[in-house]
């Protein structure tokens, strides 16, 4: 028998995203490509302002016309292009198919909505009927307190756990996953991660992790893609980058890296 | 949440007495055919011109009518006006606001130049040229005032949702499928009430004088259905030999518009997150 690799679900091709600044045109992404089959995780890595959050807004065409365009390029998601899909066909796509989980847990939920009210958004714009509390027990939190709370009441590690649950009360196939963890404490860092790629496991959905945090990413991701000033630089596996860093950059990325000083013997 | 600005209203003296006031007015306004010792419009010739006593408080005007009776049916004039005028502000402002915030470009643009134009023209002078057009009365003072006044709230309205439309609940909810209305009426709008509540409530204040000003120039409400505009005008004829007719009147605007800014400056204290 053949081994047949599966077809990438989501291709990026050439894609290019203009911003403009005080009347100039500054590119922030430049003629990018990358793929994810599905199931897989792809790290994206790289500085602030290299562009990496900039493509998870690409991908959901939610780039606010007044600050920036999608020059050119593809996105190809299920052999469908994103970019080339009218608002309508978009919007059944997005938030159903392809959720996002956004970086700040703290700006991330309306404050004046109950949970409850603000999970039960997505699906009910696609006409899907779900459990929340299937989806908040899945995350380990208690639906009964939870559903009924305001987000000030919850600390942030519970919110990103709202969060990743209302980002998979759709059954996405793909997760676009913009700094998950930055804003958290370290020790709620691994929950949050681990319990994200079971969830990954479970539901076999392809991972888009955007993080500056190379160590981190190298962790959870099968392959890892390193972006400086809107370009991919290098990418490969995690342990191919580490121990042959062929660009200059990725070099001082790992060089930048904290050394562990006691190891155990 | 709710408790804790209700705990910090309690605690501003000056805010809940303008609440007070309010309540006092709103109440005396709604009863106003009951309270009325005399009937407000009943002339009685033999009794014109009267100080102050027991049987009319608020002494007669020159037909003989108690102040104090026209005095309080007035204030049904003066605080529907006010709540009406500011409705319709509201109702203008706050969408044009939102679509002008929300949308950017040209609908912005064009939104906003309209503003600039709107407040560039006097409005008492727009009013009185208007009600002269249309003629005099209390429901086209009301449409009137409150077509007028719409233009800062819509800017400040803008200002509130270009900064909440770039907070990631927003994007949050616009991804997962959210429609434009619902986005802007359910998960907008209740993040900018805050600053609305406190302009409108001071913007009531403000219709209740333009409102005031008319009738004493004689455009807004007609006699001999009472204001206390159309009290204070006939009173500046007798100014010298009866005081009561334009004290009275003059002291219920003042106190009106007092406790309505009072209110609006306590609600502006409580509601900023910064205090």
């Amino acid at each position: 028998m053949f081994w047949t690799p599966e077809p990438d679900m989501l291709t990026i091709d050439h894609l290019t995203v203009e911003y403009y600044r005080r009347g100039k045109v500054i590119p922030a992404v430049r003629a990018l490509s990358l793929s994810i089959a599905p199931g897989e995780t792809l790290g994206l890595v790289g500085e602030s302002g290299s562009g990496k959050s900039t493509v998870a807004l690409a991908v959901l065409r939610l780039i606010p016309p007044q600050d920036g365009t999608i020059r050119e390029g593809r996105i190809l998601f299920q052999d469908q292009d994103l970019l080339r899909m009218d608002e309508e066909a978009l919007r059944r796509v997005r938030g159903k198919n392809i959720s996002m989980i956004f970086q700040d847990p703290f700006t991330a939920l309306n404050p004046v909505m109950t949970i409850g009210e603000q999970m039960a958004e997505g699906p009910a714009a696609h006409g899907m009927v779900v459990s929340l509390e299937e989806a908040l027990t899945h995350v380990q939190l208690d639906p009964g307190r939870v559903l009924k709370a305001y987000p000030h009441q919850l600390s942030g590690g519970q919110r990103q756990r709202v969060l990743i649950a209302s980002a998979i009360l759709t059954r996405p196939q793909l997760l676009l996953a913009d700094e998950p963890t930055t804003a958290l404490d370290v020790l709620v860092q691994k929950d949050i991660l681990e319990l994200l790629f079971s969830l990954q496991k479970e539901l076999g959905m392809g991972v888009l992790l955007i993080s500056h945090n190379l160590g981190l990413v190298a962790r959870y991701t099968q392959r890892i893609a390193v972006m400086k000033d809107g370009e991919i630089v290098e990418q490969g596996a995690p342990k191919e980058l580490f121990s042959h860093p062929r660009h200059a950059y990725t070099q001082e990325l790992i060089g930048a890296l904290p050394k562990l000083l006691y190891s155990r013997p | 949440m709710l408790s804790l600005y209700l705990e910090r209203f309690k605690r501003n003296r000056l805010a809940a007495a303008g609440l007070a006031i309010i309540v006092l007015l709103t109440l005396g306004a709604a009863l106003a055919p009951a309270l009325c010792p005399q009937d407000p419009t009943a002339q009685n010739l033999t009794q014109r011109l009267q100080g102050p006593s027991a049987q009319h408080w608020m002494g007669t005007d020159d037909l003989g009518r108690d102040v104090f009776s026209r005095l309080l049916t007035g204030t049904r004039v003066s605080l529907s006006v006010g709540f009406v005028a500011v409705g319709i502000a509201l109702g203008v402002g706050t969408c044009l606001g939102l679509l002008a915030g929300f949308f950017g470009g040209r609908t912005d643009t064009f939104i906003m130049r309209w503003v600039d134009i709107m407040l560039s023209i006097p409005t008492l002078f727009l009013i009185l040229a208007v009600l002269a057009f249309l003629g005099p009365n209390i429901y086209n003072v009301m449409i009137i005032i409150g077509l007028t006044s719409w233009p800062g709230l819509t800017r400040m309205v803008r200002g509130e949702c270009l900064s909440v439309r770039e907070r990631e609940y927003v994007h949050a909810a616009r991804l997962s499928g959210v429609s434009t209305p619902r986005l802007l009426f359910v998960h907008i709008l209740p993040n900018v009430i805050a600053p609305i509540l406190v302009s409108a409530t001071l913007g009531v204040g403000g219709a209740i004088l333009t409102e005031s000003a008319l009738s004493f120039l004689g455009l807004g409400v007609q006699p001999p259905m009472p204001s206390w505009g159309n009290i204070l005008t006939i009173g500046k004829d007798y100014l010298h030999i009866a005081w009561w007719l334009s004290v009275f009147p003059a002291c219920a605007i003042l106190i009106t518009v007092l406790a309505f800014n009072l209110l609006g400056e306590g609600l502006r204290d409580v509601l900023d997150p910064r205090t």
